[in-house]
C-alpha cells in the first residue's frame, strides 16, 4: 500500500469527477488539501465528522430545474441541441447519429466510449455524432479517475466538441462569470481526458477542439441558447495541476510514519474515529487558508477555526496578509503597530508602517 | 484596501468588534427610505419567490408568490410591487425647483427623490435583471400583464444602474455602505453576509450569522435547507398560507437588520459632499421621469458603442469626484493618503503671506507657508496641491525637507497686492495639503449614435421594441 | 518569416486597398521608422495627414523623428492649453505648434494626443496614423474616428493593456466595449483588414529577443535584428566580487542576470530589494559601463539606464534610495515605448505572497524585461517558482471576450525559467 493510501486507510476512495478534478487549481498552496484530493478522501464526510460540515447546499429547485433543462436539450435524440450545433458551429449537418452510451452496461461503458471514438477519429467521412453520456477516465496521482459521466460529446469530421450543460442563465449574452468559468474548469476536465484518450488511441489529440459548446437557458426562459467558451486557458491549468499531483512524494515524506485521516468506518459506513484525534492528524499537515476556501474547500470551516485559535492574518484575506509583508498573526501585527513589540530582522518597514498608521488612526479618531 | 483599513481589520479582530474607518457618513440616507428585500427562486434568473418592503419599519409589506411555477401568479406578484413602489416614486415628483443652466434650457429638479434599500450586491443585481425580465412587457397584445408592471420594470432597471454609478445614493446595499464606515474583524468576502457584519458592528462577531436556522440568509438567494424541507412541502401540498408564513418568517429577521442599519448609518453625521451627490441624484431622477412622461421607449437591452462610451466617461469622473470627496470630507479617509505619502497634514509654523513672483506687470502675489508634519511626504517639488481647510484653493509644493514643507499658495487668495483675509493659514493652524484634487477638464463630444463610425460597426439599427420582446417567457 | 524591409513594402502598398491597416510591433521593431516611412509615403501623395500618438512625448517624439528625417515636409503639432513645447521641437524649422488646427496653416502632417483630437471638428483627413493604438482605449478611437477616412494602425499587442479606474463588467462581450483597446474593437468590427507584423527587433540584443518572443508573443514571434557578436557591453573598471558586482558582470557577458535576495515575504516597498536595485544603478555608473552595438561604441551614461518597478511607491522609494539623479526610475506603464541600454527591474513578485491579477499582468513583465539594448538586471527575492506554484487560479470568464494570450502566468514561469540561468 503506497503512502497516499494509508493516509486514507479503511475508509473507501471517493472518485474524483470532473468537478473535484477541476477544483484541484482552487488552492494549490495548500498542503492539507492536495493530499486529501491526492489520497482520495471525502473530504465532505471528513467535515461532517470533524463537526464542521461544509457550508455547500444545492436547493432541490436548483436541482429539479437543472435535470429539467437538460432533459430539455437532450429530449428527441438531442433534437434541440443539434439545431444549435448546426448554427452555431456553421455545420451543414444533415444528418446525425444519436448513440447513448448508458444504454451500455456501466463495466462495460468505459471501453465501449473508447471503441465510439476510436471508430469516428478513424472515419473522417463518418457523419456528424452525438455521443450521450461517454465515460472518461483520467489519471490522477496514479489512479484512473472515471468521470461522471453527465457530458455530451459532438463528432463530426473526426473533430470532437465537448458540450456542456448548465442551468445558470445567459441574460443578453451575459452570464455570471464566476459560473462561466466554473463550466469552463469542468469542460477542460473533459477535452483533456478526451484528448488523452485519443493519443492513446494513436490520434491527433488536438482533434478535440478548445472551444467548448456551452448551452444555457437564455434570459429568463426555458429556451436553450449555445455559446462557444475556449478553454485553454483552464486547460493549461489544469495540465499544470495533474503534473503537480506527482510531487504529492514530497510532501508525504513530510509526514510522520503512522499519520491517518483513516475515518474508520463501522459496519455501517459512519466513522468510528474519535473525532478529536482525526482534527490532530489533520493538524499534522500545513493548510493555506484563505477567505476563499469557504466557497470551494469542504474543509474550509475546520480551517478557519484553526486559523481563528492561531490569531492569522490569513482570516482577513489573501490581500491583507499580503500587505502585512512577512507578519503572520494579529498579536504580532498589533505589536508592532503599538510598539510595544520590538520588530524582528526584515520586520523593520512593516512595523514603520504599521507604527505610522497607528499614529493616524489615533489622530484622526481622537 | 489599504493599510489603514487592514490595521482598522486587525484591530476589529483582536477588540472583536468593528472599528470606524470613516468619521464622517459619505452616502445620502433619505428620512423616508425604501427598504426592499427580495427573494428569489433557487435555480432561476430572476424568478421572484417573496419581498418584503416598505417605508416604516413597523409596518413592512410581504409579497408573496405562493406558486412559483405559475406565471400569471408572477406578473401580479411585479403588479403587486409596482403598486407599492410607483406611488412612492410618484410622491416625490411633485415638488420641484427650477434649476438655471448656461448654454441649455433651465430645467426641473425635484427637490428630494426616492431611496431604495437593499441588503447586498447581489440583491442589487437581482433587481436589475428583475428590470429587465419586466420593462419589454406590454400592456396590450398577445399576452398582456397589467400596465403598471413594463413601467416597473423601467424604474427597476433605472435603480440599478444608477447604483453602479460611483457616488450616487438612489439605492444602496447595506453591507456596502457599512462596510464603507466599519471595518470588521472578517474578510472583505465574508462581509457580504449582512447579519455577520451587522454582529461585528453592533456586538461582536457570532457563529449563529451562519447558521440559516438563526439568522437566514438575507437573500435574494434562500437556504437550500429551508427550500428542502419547508418550502418544497408547503408547495407540493398547494399550501398558500403556509408559504406565506414560512417566507416571513425567513424575512423578518432580515428586515429587523436593515432598520438597525438605517439607525447606524444616521447615527454618523453627513459629509460635506454628501449633499452635492445626491443633488446629481435628484436631477438624474428628474431626467428619467422626464424621459418616462415623455413616452420614451425602455432602455436597451445593451448600451450601444456611443451609449457606452458615453456612461463610462461619466462614472469615470463620478468615480475621481467620489474618491477626492470623500478624502477631503473625511480626515480618516485622507489618512489614506497621508500614510503613501499623496498628502500631509501638520501646524503651520511659519507663513510669508505677500511673498510675490515676477517683476512689474507679470508680478504676481504667492504667499507661502511652512507646514511643520511627521508624514512622510512623497510629493515631488512643483507638485500641484489641494486643502481641505480651503477648497477652492490652488498650491504648489515647493519643498520638502526633514519634515517641514514648503507650499506656495497659487490660487484662491484674491487678486490684491496682499492675500483676502483668511485665505492664508496663520501660524499655529493646523492645515492637510493634497496632491489629490478634483481638477475635472470637461470630456469632448462623443458622435450622435447615427454618426458611429466604421471603426466601431457603423450606426446602429435602431432599435424598436418588438411584440417578440413583450413575449419573452418568464419560466 | 518576411524580411522587415518586405513588410514595410506590404504594409505601405496595401494603405490605398483598404480602410484600415494593422500593423503589430513587438518592442523596438521599428514602429517608430515605420510611422515616419509611412508618413513621408502618404504626403508624397498630396494628401493631408492626421497622426494620433497617445502621450505629448510620444508626439514630441514624432515630430521630430519626421522633421529630421523629411525637412521638407510641413508638421503641425496641435497642443492643448497648458502644454509647453520642449526646446528641441521650436528648432526644427517646417514646424509649427498651435492649440487650433487653423493656426498651423495647411501643414502636410498634423500631429497631436487622441486627448487632443477628440476637441477637433469641421474638418476630415483623408489619411490617418494611429501610434501606440493597443494603448489607446476604444473609447477614445471612436471619439476621433469620423476624423479620417482610412488608417493605419500600429503599436504592440505585448504591452500594457489599457484600463478603468471603473468597473467595466456591463460592456464585456460586446464588440465595442469601450475598455478594449483601439485595435481589439476595430478588428472585430472589420475582421477583414489586414493586420501585419513587424518580424524583427532592432533593440532587443540576441539574448533577449528569442526569451521575450517565447513569453510574450507566443504565436507570432520575431527574432533580433543583430547577431550576438554584434553588442558587446564592457565594464570598464574591475569588480570588488560583491554580488552586486557579479549580477553587473554576468549581465555584460550574458545580456541578463537576476540578483536574488533570500526568501520573505515583505511589504512593496522591500528595504533590502530596493537598496539593491538603487546600488546597482550607482555601482553600474561607476564601473564606467561601454556599450559596442553596430550603432558604434559609447558609454552607458545615466540617460541610458533606467530602473522600473511595479507601483508607484517602489518608484518613489528607489529614488529616495539614492539613485543617481540622471538615471530613469519610473513604473512599467510609464517605461513602455522607451528605450534604454541598460534596465534594473525590481520584479513584480518579488516577496509577494500572493500573487494578483495586476502582479500577474503579463504586459507589466514584457515591459519591463524589454526596453533594453544591451543588458537587464532583475532584482527578486527567492520564491517566485513557488508562488506561482501556488497560485490559485479562479479566473472569472466573460461570455464572448476573446481570450488573451500569453497568459499572465506562463509568460511570468517562461521569464523564471529563463533567468534561473543567470542566477547570481
Amino acid at each position: 500500500m503506497n503512502r497516499l493510501d494509508a493516509l486514507r486507510g479503511t475508509t473507501p476512495p471517493k472518485p474524483h469527477d470532473a468537478r473535484a478534478i477541476a477544483a484541484l487549481a482552487a488552492n494549490p498552496g495548500c498542503a492539507r488539501r492536495a493530499l486529501l484530493d491526492g489520497a482520495g478522501i471525502d473530504k465532505d464526510a471528513t467535515a461532517r465528522h470533524l463537526g464542521f460540515p461544509a457550508p455547500f447546499g444545492q436547493s432541490p429547485f436548483a436541482i429539479t430545474r437543472g435535470n429539467a433543462f437538460e432533459a430539455l436539450v437532450k429530449a428527441d435524440g438531442c433534437a434541440e441541441l443539434l439545431r444549435m450545433l448546426r448554427e452555431l458551429l456553421e455545420l451543414p449537418v444533415a444528418e446525425v447519429a444519436y448513440h447513448d452510451v448508458e444504454n451500455v452496461g456501466a463495466h462495460l461503458r468505459h471501453a465501449h466510449t473508447r471503441a465510439l471514438f476510436d471508430r469516428a477519429a478513424r472515419d473522417e467521412h463518418d457523419s456528424g455524432t452525438i455521443y450521450d453520456h461517454p465515460l472518461l477516465g483520467l489519471e490522477i496521482a496514479g489512479h484512473i479517475a472515471y468521470l461522471e459521466p453527465d457530458v455530451v460529446a459532438f463528432q463530426l469530421g473526426g473533430r470532437f466538441h465537448i458540450v456542456e450543460i448548465k442551468s445558470f442563465a445567459v441574460v443578453d449574452g451575459q452570464a455570471d462569470p464566476a459560473a462561466v468559468a466554473g463550466a469552463a474548469r469542468q469542460a477542460a476536465v473533459y477535452v483533456l481526458a478526451l484528448r488523452r484518450m485519443l493519443r492513446e488511441l494513436g490520434h491527433d489529440p488536438l482533434r478535440v477542439a478548445h472551444d467548448v459548446v456551452l448551452v444555457c437557458p437564455e434570459n429568463f426562459a426555458n429556451r436553450p441558447v449555445a455559446t462557444l467558451v475556449d478553454v485553454r486557458r483552464q486547460l493549461a491549468v489544469l495540465e499544470r495541476q495533474l503534473s503537480r499531483m506527482t510531487g504529492l512524494d514530497r510532501l508525504v515524506e513530510g509526514l510522520p510514519e503512522e499519520l491517518t485521516f483513516d475515518l474508520l468506518p463501522g459496519e455501517d459506513g459512519l466513522p468510528t474515529r474519535p473525532a478529536a484525534e482525526l482534527a490532530d492528524a489533520l493538524r499534522r499537515t500545513t493548510a493555506r487558508y484563505a477567505p476563499d476556501c469557504l466557497s470551494t474547500c469542504d474543509l474550509c470551516f475546520f480551517c478557519r477555526d484553526e486559523a481563528r485559535q492561531e490569531g492569522a492574518c490569513d482570516l482577513l484575506g489573501r490581500q491583507v496578509r499580503d500587505e502585512l509583508g512577512g507578519v503572520a498573526s494579529v498579536e504580532e501585527a498589533l505589536g508592532l503597530a503599538d510598539g510595544t513589540r520590538a520588530p524582528a530582522e526584515g520586520q523593520e518597514e512593516i512595523a514603520r508602517l504599521l507604527r505610522n498608521a497607528e499614529r493616524l488612526r489615533r489622530e484622526c479618531l481622537a | 484596501m489599504s493599510l489603514l483599513t487592514s490595521l482598522a481589520r486587525l484591530r476589529a479582530l483582536d477588540e472583536r468588534i468593528a472599528q470606524p474607518i470613516a468619521t464622517v457618513r459619505h452616502c445620502h440616507l433619505s428620512e423616508r427610505p425604501m427598504v426592499l428585500i427580495p427573494l428569489r427562486m433557487s435555480g432561476e434568473a430572476a424568478a421572484p419567490l417573496a419581498a418584503m418592503l416598505g417605508t416604516r419599519r413597523e409596518d413592512p409589506r410581504l409579497l408573496v408568490v405562493t406558486q412559483p411555477r405559475n406565471r400569471d401568479l408572477r406578473f401580479a406578484w411585479a403588479a403587486d410591487l409596482a403598486a407599492e413602489l410607483l406611488p412612492y416614486i410618484d410622491g416625490f415628483l411633485a415638488g420641484t425647483e427650477t434649476v438655471e443652466r448656461k448654454n441649455a434650457d433651465p430645467y426641473e429638479r425635484v427637490l428630494d427623490a426616492p431611496q431604495l434599500l437593499v441588503p447586498n450586491q447581489t440583491g442589487i443585481a437581482f433587481i436589475r435583471l428583475l428590470g429587465r425580465s419586466t420593462r419589454f412587457r406590454r400592456a396590450d397584445g398577445p399576452y398582456p400583464v397589467p400596465e403598471t408592471v413594463p413601467l416597473l420594470g423601467r424604474w427597476l432597471t433605472y435603480f440599478g444602474e444608477r447604483a453602479a454609478y460611483p457616488g450616487s445614493s438612489l439605492m444602496a446595499a447595506a453591507t456596502e455602505e457599512l462596510g464603507r464606515h466599519w471595518a470588521s474583524g472578517q474578510s472583505g468576502l465574508e462581509d457580504a453576509n449582512l447579519a455577520a457584519l451587522m454582529a461585528w458592528i453592533t456586538t461582536g462577531p457570532s457563529d449563529d450569522a451562519e447558521d440559516p436556522l438563526v439568522w437566514p440568509p438575507a437573500g435574494p438567494a434562500t437556504d437550500p435547507g429551508f427550500d428542502a424541507e419547508v418550502l418544497a412541502p408547503a408547495i407540493e401540498a398547494g399550501a398558500a398560507e403556509r408559504i406565506t408564513e414560512a417566507l416571513r418568517g425567513q424575512l423578518e429577521p432580515t428586515w429587523r437588520l436593515m432598520w438597525q442599519a438605517v439607525d447606524l448609518l444616521r447615527g454618523l453625521p453627513e459629509g460635506a459632499s454628501v449633499a452635492q451627490r445626491w443633488e446629481q441624484d435628484r436631477g438624474s431622477f428628474s431626467a428619467m421621469a422626464a424621459h418616462i412622461a415623455e413616452g420614451a421607449p425602455p432602455q436597451a437591452r445593451r448600451d450601444g458603442a456611443v451609449a457606452a462610451a458615453s456612461r463610462l466617461a461619466r462614472m469615470e469622473r463620478a468615480q475621481a469626484a467620489y474618491e477626492v470627496q470623500r478624502a477631503y470630507d473625511d480626515p480618516l479617509v485622507m489618512a489614506e493618503y497621508r500614510l503613501t505619502g499623496e498628502a500631509f497634514a501638520g501646524e503651520v509654523v511659519e507663513t510669508e503671506p505677500e511673498h510675490s513672483e515676477g517683476e512689474g506687470r507679470s508680478r504676481k502675489l504667492r504667499p507661502l507657508v511652512v507646514v511643520k508634519t511627521d508624514d512622510p511626504v512623497r510629493l515631488a517639488p512643483g507638485t500641484a496641491l489641494g486643502t481641505p481647510q480651503r477648497r477652492g484653493q490652488g498650491a504648489q509644493l515647493v519643498e520638502a525637507r526633514d519634515g517641514l514643507v514648503t507650499v506656495k499658495i497659487t490660487k484662491g487668495m484674491g487678486r490684491g497686492k496682499t492675500p483676502a483675509p483668511g485665505s492664508v493659514p496663520e501660524v499655529g493652524e493646523r492645515v492637510c495639503y493634497t496632491s489629490l484634487t478634483d481638477d475635472f477638464q470637461g470630456s469632448p463630444a462623443l458622435p450622435e449614435a447615427e454618426a458611429t463610425p466604421w471603426t466601431h460597426g457603423g450606426p446602429p439599427r435602431e432599435y424598436t421594441p418588438s411584440d417578440e420582446d413583450a413575449l419573452e417567457e418568464w419560466s | 518569416m518576411s524580411s522587415p524591409e518586405q513588410v514595410i513594402q506590404d504594409v505601405l502598398a496595401d494603405l490605398p486597398r483598404h480602410r484600415g491597416v494593422v500593423v503589430d510591433s513587438p518592442p523596438g521593431a521599428g514602429k517608430s521608422t515605420l510611422v515616419v516611412r509611412a508618413a513621408a509615403h502618404i504626403a508624397a501623395t498630396g494628401e493631408p495627414l492626421m497622426i494620433v500618438a497617445q502621450t505629448n512625448e510620444q508626439v514630441d517624439d514624432l515630430v521630430t523623428r519626421i522633421c529630421e528625417r523629411h525637412p521638407d515636409l510641413t508638421v503641425g503639432r496641435l497642443s492643448a492649453g497648458g502644454y509647453v513645447p520642449p526646446l528641441r521641437l521650436l528648432e526644427l524649422s517646417g514646424v509649427t505648434v498651435g492649440t487650433r488646427v487653423q493656426d498651423l496653416g495647411d501643414p502636410d502632417i498634423v500631429i497631436a494626443t487622441a486627448d487632443k483630437w477628440a476637441w477637433i471638428s469641421g474638418r476630415t483627413w483623408p489619411w490617418a496614423i494611429v501610434d501606440e493604438a493597443y494603448q489607446m482605449r476604444s473609447d477614445k478611437l471612436l471619439r476621433i474616428a469620423a476624423l479620417f477616412d482610412r488608417a493605419l494602425f500600429v503599436g504592440d499587442p505585448g504591452q500594457l493593456d489599457p484600463f478603468s479606474i471603473v468597473d467595466g463588467d456591463r460592456w464585456s462581450g460586446l464588440s465595442w466595449d469601450p475598455l478594449q483597446s483601439a485595435v481589439s474593437v476595430l478588428l472585430r468590427h472589420n475582421p477583414d483588414l489586414p493586420v501585419h507584423r513587424l518580424p524583427v527587433s532592432w533593440r532587443l540584443p540576441a539574448s533577449a529577443a528569442p526569451v521575450v518572443s517565447r513569453a510574450f508573443y507566443p504565436f507570432t514571434g520575431f527574432r533580433a535584428g543583430t547577431q550576438p557578436h554584434e553588442r558587446r557591453l564592457e565594464l570598464s573598471t574591475g569588480g570588488m566580487g560583491t554580488v552586486h558586482d557579479r549580477a553587473l558582470e554576468e549581465a555584460a557577458r550574458s545580456g541578463w542576470a537576476l540578483l536574488e535576495l533570500p526568501n520573505r515575504h515583505t511589504v512593496r516597498t522591500d528595504g533590502e530589494a530596493v537598496e539593491a536595485v538603487a546600488l546597482l544603478a550607482a555601482r553600474l555608473l561607476q564601473r564606467g559601463a561601454v556599450a559596442s552595438s553596430e550603432q558604434g561604441e559609447r558609454p552607458v551614461t545615466a540617460e541610458r539606464i533606467a530602473v522600473g518597478a511595479a507601483h508607484r511607491d517602489q518608484v518613489a522609494a528607489i529614488r529616495n534610495a539614492g539613485v543617481p539623479p540622471e538615471i530613469t526610475v519610473d513604473t512599467a506603464n510609464r517605461l513602455q515605448g522607451r528605450e534604454y541600454d541598460v534596465t534594473i527591474v525590481l520584479h513584480p513578485l518579488s516577496g509577494r505572497r500572493d500573487a494578483t491579477a495586476f502582479h500577474l499582468e503579463s504586459g507589466r513583465l514584457c515591459v519591463l524585461a524589454s526596453r533594453h539594448r544591451h543588458a537587464c538586471v532583475v532584482v527578486a527575492r527567492a520564491g517566485i517558482a513557488e508562488l506561482l506554484d501556488a497560485h490559485p487560479s479562479a479566473e472569472p470568464v466573460q461570455l464572448g471576450v476573446p481570450v488573451k494570450f500569453p497568459d499572465g502566468w506562463e509568460a511570468n514561469q517562461a521569464v523564471l525559467d529563463h533567468l534561473a540561468a543567470h542566477r547570481v
